[in-house]
């Protein structure tokens, strides 16, 4: 018997079958989209034999009309912050405004050619992009409680790699080689790859029962041979590090320096700046924080922070501001670490978050930070007696803009956190981040963001309520999960053990 | 959960077994249960020296990249190539076809750093 699958939600069969087709499977030898005219001046000379291809080149023929319908009905099928709530912990799914997509769309902006303002008095006709920069560096800097800021990097593993370059300039200009990064285990991913890339050995320092960092393990690997700590506060388990100033001051005794990760910023703005609790370097996720879109929808942006004693490291280009209060670049800086990127970072992107800051204005983004973390807490309070409030030894009763959930306490019924993941898809919503962090046994790390109403939470935990449910009356139930998809559950071990990947 | 007699481990999971002067390096049964589905292991060369409870080799999974460390220091002398096309004799077989490099110990009393396995026993039922 052939078993019936449900088709996605609103999606007529025949669409999800042809959205599942590739394109190259629709293809009919000698369908084209256009008829090109063929030419009707002589042809003087043929192209040289050695450019020519000695094989047909593999494009799909259709019509245009095929083409049309093949992408139309295969981003039916996209899943976005725009069609559902997307609780995606750590990354920040947040709502992306759409003036700030108009303001981005100015064509000023989008019609300026980046070369301008490095050629002679090219600066004079890009002044509103100028004066944008500047005014973006100095807000970021008024809102982080830094110095300086750069907008270059292009997104925020960029902008971590660029601040322990400028971690790494500060020592060697003191004539010192410094061989160690501290990083917590709660810490992103990224933090030791960034400072692994940088030449440095990472040096690991677990958490201790509160789901912070251990500070007896810190003081017993700390000393002249660290460079930096790189913390990111609130942490990766939803949790403030109140110890921060204490780490702070530990660090700056042996004149390491404080990096801020800030992945998290979004949950304290307004109420704490990483320049006031001690941190030294920070970089900023645009497309977190301030609303600008994630991945595909992006790109990235990572500008970095530092205070005034990295100042001189700064990448170049850096935007000054004249006495006569035009803006020009600046090259004239001999200790600079260089070029991190092309121009000037991802421009329209950094109009989009200047857009939102402006918008929102210092009322504004203090109440992100509050719904954010209130809406954390809503998730927390009424999940964590189906599930268990999660840390690497307790639990919690309260969390930050993120809470970390466990399906350890599952385990028994054979049922694991992918299986939970998998069947919220059924219900309508994205999985939350799964087996992270990675102290947490079948961790579910909730973000809610501040966009999302209560309507929408209430939704998303009767769903995971229901799954606590099923896990303990009908595990299988979760196993085939999900149903409403163009593919059943996917084999990731196979996908990750036999890949079969094509490079464009 | 599976510990067998014979072998040294320590608090990362990882197992060495002694033999004379040699020593042959794995993970435990717990790890790979805690990894899942072993996806890929980088293996370190042969020749490069270990120091140990430092970094050695790398070791992916459909959940997560962990790192594996040394047990004892020395010098690898063997690697365990089959895993490149079988990564899953690590969820198959961790103390035997899963083994992960040979290596010449450079100092035999440093397996007094690590538990026995009634000691690791204890240690992982802890965890819990």
């Amino acid at each position: 018997m052939e078993l019936t699958r449900p088709t996605p939600s609103g999606i007529h069969p025949e669409q999800a079958r042809r959205a599942e087709e590739l394109i190259f499977e629709i293809s009919r030898a000698g369908r084209r989209c256009t008829h090109l005219p063929g030419p009707d001046v002589p042809q003087t000379k043929k192209p040289d034999a050695k450019f020519l291809r000695d094989c047909p080149c593999e494009l799909p023929e259709v019509s245009e009309l095929d083409v049309v319908r093949h992408f139309t009905n295969l981003s039916r099928l996209n899943f976005s912050v725009d069609t559902n709530f997307y609780p995606l912990g750590s990354c920040t799914m947040k709502y992306n405004p759409k003036f700030t997509e108009d303001a981005s769309r100015l064509e000023g902006f989008t019609h300026l050619h980046p070369i301008l303002p490095q050629l002679a008095e090219g600066a004079q006709a890009a002044q509103g992009a100028l004066e944008l920069l500047y005014e973006t560096e100095r807000l970021l800097c008024e809102i982080t409680g830094m110095d300086h800021f750069t907008l270059q990097p292009s997104a925020g593993a960029h902008g971590e790699l660029t601040g322990v370059m400028l971690i790494a300039a500060y020592h060697r200009a003191k004539n010192r080689k410094r061989k160690y990064v501290i990083v917590p285990d709660s810490a992103h991913g990224t933090n030791p790859a960034s400072a692994a890339i940088a030449g440095y050995e990472i040096i690991n320092i677990p958490s201790d029962a509160n789901g912070t960092m251990d500070m007896a393990r810190l003081k017993e690997k700390l000393n002249e041979d660290v460079a930096a700590i790189m913390m990111t506060c609130p942490n990766t388990l939803g949790l403030f590090e109140n110890k921060i100033d204490e780490i702070a001051a530990l660090a700056h005794k042996v004149d390491a320096l404080m990096y801020y990760d800030g992945a998290n910023l979004n949950a304290i703005l307004g109420y704490c700046r990483p320049g006031d609790l001690g941190f030294d370097v920070i970089h900023l996720n645009l497309h977190k924080t301030f609303s600008t879109p994630h991945g595909g929808g992006g790109p990235g942006s990572g500008p970095v922070g530092v205070k005034e004693k990295l100042k001189k490291f700064l990448p170049v280009s850096r935007i000054a501001r004249n006495t006569d209060g035009t803006f020009a670049l600046d090259y004239a800086l001999p200790e600079s670490i260089g070029y991190l990127a092309p121009f000037y970072g991802n421009f329209l992107v950094i109009v989009k978050a200047y857009a939102y800051i402006l918008y929102l204005g210092r009322e504004g983004l203090i109440r992100t930070a509050e719904h954010a973390v209130l809406n954390a807490n809503y998730i927390l309070a009424a999940l964590k007696d189906y599930y268990g409030a999660a840390c690497a030894q307790g639990c919690f009763e309260r969390c930050m803009h993120e809470c970390v959930l466990s399906a350890a306490a599952l385990a028994a019924h054979g049922v694991h956190a992918l299986d939970i993941a998998k069947y919220l898809i059924d219900g309508g919503f994205h999985p939350p981040t799964i087996y992270f962090p990675l102290i947490v046994k079948e961790a579910l790390m909730i973000e809610p963001t501040e966009t999302e109403s209560k309507e929408t939470l209430d939704r998303f935990i009767d769903v995971m309520v229901r799954a606590a449910k099923l896990a303990r009356e009908n595990p299988q139930a979760l196993k085939t999960a999900p149903l409403t998809t163009p593919v059943a559950r996917l084999d990731e071990t196979k996908a990750a053990r036999d890949m079969n990947c094509a490079f464009l | 959960m599976n510990i067998p007699q014979g072998l040294y481990f320590t608090k990362e999971h990882e197992w060495v077994k002694i033999d004379g002067g040699a020593g042959t390096i794995g993970i435990t049964d717990y790890a790979q249960h805690s990894l899942g589905d072993v996806t890929f292991v980088e293996l370190p060369k042969t020749g490069a020296a270990l120091k140990q409870f430092q970094i050695m080799a790398t070791i992916e999974s459909v959940k997560a990249a962990s790192d594996i460390y040394a047990p004892v220091s020395g010098t690898i002398t063997e690697t365990n190539q089959e895993l490149n096309a079988n990564p899953a004799l690590i969820n198959q077989d961790c103390y035997a076809k899963g083994w992960i490099a040979k290596v010449k110990l450079a100092d035999p009393g440093e397996t007094g750093n690590l538990m026995d396995p009634d000691s690791y026993k204890t240690y992982v039922e802890g965890l819990a």
